[in-house]
């Protein structure tokens, strides 16, 4: 992709014109409050997986843990979960460049969240294929503590991605119509949650690799 | 004496907080249709009111639970008639089982911790007066604010429901410790569908809380009015704006725990049931899991949810007791750093209510220090209170004496606190009377006594009418000389060994106090009946009470700025601007001796 940003020749007012395309994505009081109020729901959200690792550390520690081998699958959607984060952030600097007037962005913002939002899909259907793996070998919830864990926090896991897939069909949806009504916080916010998501997947899949 | 400093035009100039552009409040009309405006309302003071109302529901229905606990206690054998229409096999012929007395118990503690001191002190006056004294026209989310109140109805009504199944509400008390709230039907009546229904309730009311505190965090952050900055905001909206801080965290820990325990039950997993257990002649087919893991995922939310229930009614009580006494407490600053200070401890003394879960005596005494270490804050709150009142002329209405009340009954349960946080004492004290008549005082009445006093306060405010004052005061009497007389003697019952939970004491070593046990019985029942004197307050008020005016206390902070009861959106399409510290008495203004938050009048301070 190719894209260029109109950049006055004087570094100073190159600066002022950065400063102005930052504060336009936070221009009222309620962009500053969704934003404060995504970092403050992911708080909470992380509160709530420390909580299941604290209880994921004491359960190994009894003595009847025994380590299940993860499908391999798994590294396959690690690397589309991240990818669908990198095809993201390209989406937000395309429609950050554009922002506000230039719709031809706007539509090229939308095919990226659109390749986002396949990348999101495949990467829920690939869980799916790691959970039904488990399942041939005869590991369900109630085999293992290990496998109890495992298809807690990928189940879990999988919901929150729900969320941001709904929060991406939005989107895709506003962009490709060429929408003007679209609050740019609102793309940033599910940036910032699609982002954290990826790096909450790749904790959990670390969380449950590792071998105390 | 009063200097008027000029016209907007000139203030405007002077904005601590002006912005490029002031957005337009609220430009939309008011929701039409009965449904929108009443029931699926996005009005943040909608709301309020539902929490209330929930509050109000849950506390009566928790109230008569304990007077039922009550009379099983002493007449073990007494018929209750009707009882046995609600439950068959729990009260046969109106006569409470030993297993029923339990549920009683369980039901009477899980409404009043979650459903009456969450939602009362924090969420209905929360909701309904934060974004007003932050000069806000609603909530940041107001989507989310219907979401959690109406997930917080839902986990009401799943609660409720476990009255009403044959299998009844679980016996497990608040706390549901694991093992046996976690495998079922072995472990009694109650413990087969009741105690999934409370699993599946304190989940949603987790998602609900989480909803609110997030709501309440944003809104405080960036929905502030212009001028009012943070130290500037009143101590109920410091108190409430902490407690969703301390929310946030708690209710995030419980979510899982509440999961990880219905998988217990209905999965086959085994995060809480140990190997080789068995229940009621069975052995449990599930190995390896640790109830204590459930102890501490459950304290780490529980006790901060103390905290939860105290705080909101600490900041109420300041707002108040400033109001009353006409000058400003000895130090805003430092009763604001001192609830952060206590939000920020209540993290770190969860495994106090574990010292005898058999966990390391080392651990013990480390949970030991910072629960001695929270009474440090408590006490400077304590010391700022009174030292304020010193050779103050307070003046005396339900408002205050609540106010007031809620110092006494915090001092009196906070004390027993002291003994209770040494690990040595503790072992004597543990799951004793002592410990029950401790929490009641210092956290379930203290707290209550907050939410009565903001009720008779800001009642003319919600509702533009009065409540009597000579009710009021009847009603503070009998629940202030009640309450001492019932939980009193908690402390000594607990010193001579009466273990909690017990269904009855009529035929063991307790008999020879039994008589103390029918006092509290007699003095429940009637403190109970004095309540309905609030409730019938509360309901003529609301219709026959006498007209309030604007400011009927002569306060300063935002509230008191706008009509009783407030507009669709509060300030009439416009962002109040702010000029002034929260409480300006004792000062000489336009109005008398205060000067409210947005007069633009300057500050003379008047007098030594």
């Amino acid at each position: 992709m190719s894209f260029t940003i109109a950049t006055p020749a004087n570094p100073h007012a190159a600066a002022l014109h950065q400063a102005k395309r930052n504060s336009v994505v936070l221009t009222t009081r309620h962009d500053r409050a969704s934003r404060s109020g995504i970092w403050v729901g992911l708080f909470a959200i992380t509160m709530s997986f420390a909580a299941f690792s604290s209880a994921l550390f004491v359960r190994e520690g009894t003595t009847d843990w025994t380590h299940i081998v993860l499908p391999s699958v798994l590294y396959l959607n690690t690397s589309i979960l991240l990818a669908s984060s990198a095809t993201l952030e390209v989406a937000r600097r395309l429609l950050a460049a554009s922002w506000p007037f230039a719709s031809r962005g706007a539509h090229r913002a939308g095919a990226w969240v659109f390749l986002t939002l396949l990348l999101g899909l495949a990467f829920c259907v690939g869980q799916f294929a790691a959970w039904r793996d488990l399942r041939a070998q005869g590991i369900y919830l109630a085999t293992s503590p290990n496998s109890s864990f495992f298809y807690l926090l990928t189940l879990i896991h999988a919901l929150h991605v729900f969320a941001g897939i709904a929060a991406l069909v939005y989107l895709a949806g506003r962009l490709t119509a060429g929408h003007s009504a679209l609050r740019r916080s609102l793309f940033e916010n599910t940036a910032i949650y699609w982002h954290f998501m990826s790096v909450l997947w790749v904790y959990l899949f670390l969380l449950c690799r590792m071998k105390l | 004496m009063v200097t008027v400093v000029g016209s907007a035009a000139v203030l405007e100039r002077g904005d601590p907080m002006a912005e490029g552009s002031v957005e337009q409040a609220h430009v939309q009309a008011p929701p039409e249709g009965f449904l929108r405006r009443y029931v699926f309302s996005l009005d943040h003071k909608v709301i309020g009111k539902q929490y209330y109302g929930l509050a109000l529901a849950s506390v009566f229905t928790g109230m008569l639970l304990s007077w039922l606990m009550r009379i099983h206690l002493v007449w073990p054998t007494a018929r209750i008639p009707g009882l046995e229409l609600l439950s068959k096999g729990g009260a046969p012929g109106g006569i409470i089982t030993p297993e029923y007395y339990l549920s009683l118990l369980t039901m009477h503690g899980t409404l009043m911790v979650f459903f009456v001191l969450t939602n009362a002190p924090f969420a209905a006056f929360g909701n309904y007066f934060l974004p007003i004294q932050i000069g806000a026209e609603d909530m940041a989310f107001p989507r989310f604010n219907m979401m959690s109140f109406w997930t917080t109805f839902a986990a009401w009504l799943v609660l409720m429901l476990a009255f009403f199944i044959p299998d009844g509400p679980p016996i497990s008390g608040w706390t549901s410790y694991a093992p046996l709230s976690a495998v079922g039907r072995d472990a009694g009546p109650g413990m087969e569908y009741g105690m999934s229904l409370w699993g599946i309730s304190i989940a949603l009311f987790c998602i609900g809380s989480l909803l609110g505190a997030l709501n309440f965090i944003a809104t405080t952050l960036d929905l502030r009015a212009k001028g009012m900055t943070l130290m500037r905001m009143p101590l109920s909206t410091w108190a409430w704006f902490i407690t969703s801080c301390i929310a946030l965290l708690a209710f995030a820990v419980l979510l899982p725990a509440c999961i990880l325990l219905i998988l217990d039950r209905h999965a086959g997993t085994s995060f809480f049931i140990p190997a080789g257990l068995v229940i009621s002649d069975r052995v449990q087919p599930h190995a390896g899991g640790s109830p204590l893991l459930w102890q501490h995922l459950f304290w780490f939310f529980g006790h901060p949810e103390v905290y939860i229930a105290i705080l909101p009614s600490m900041g109420i009580i300041s707002h108040i007791l400033v109001n009353s006494l006409r000058k400003p407490l000895l130090s805003h600053k430092v009763v604001i750093y001192s609830m952060m200070s206590i939000g920020f401890l209540s993290y770190m003394v969860w495994g106090h209510h574990m010292f005898l879960s058999g966990m390391n005596p080392t651990s013990a005494l480390a949970f030991s220090f910072p629960t001695l270490t929270i009474t440090i804050p408590a006490t400077v709150l304590v010391l700022i209170w009174l030292g304020s009142l010193y050779g103050a002329r307070i003046q005396i209405n339900s408002a205050s004496l609540f106010a007031l009340g809620f110092i006494s009954m915090f001092v009196a349960g906070g004390v027993s606190g002291f003994f209770l946080a040494q690990p040595s004492i503790d072992i004597y004290l543990h799951a004793t009377y002592f410990v029950v008549g401790h929490f009641h005082m210092v956290m379930g009445v203290a707290s209550l006594f907050g939410v009565f006093a903001g009720t008779y306060f800001w009642f003319p405010k919600m509702t533009g009418r009065m409540m009597d004052e000579t009710l009021g005061k009847l009603h503070f009497w009998i629940t202030f000389i009640g309450t001492y007389c019932i939980f009193m003697p908690f402390h000594y019952l607990g010193l001579i060994g009466n273990v909690r939970r017990y269904q009855s004491f009529v035929d063991d070593f307790m008999a020879p106090y039994i008589g103390w046990h029918k006092f509290i019985t007699v003095c429940a029942l009637l403190t109970g009946a004095g309540q309905l004197i609030f409730l019938y307050n509360l309901i003529y008020s609301r219709f026959k009470g006498k007209p309030a005016a604007e400011n009927p206390w002569n306060a300063t902070s935002l509230e008191w700025s706008i009509p009783s009861p407030p507009p669709w959106n509060n300030f009439g399409g416009k962002h109040p601007v702010v000029y002034h510290d929260p409480y300006q008495y004792g000062v000489k203004g336009s109005k008398g001796d205060f000067v409210m938050q947005d007069s633009p009048e300057q500050v003379i301070v008047s007098g030594d």
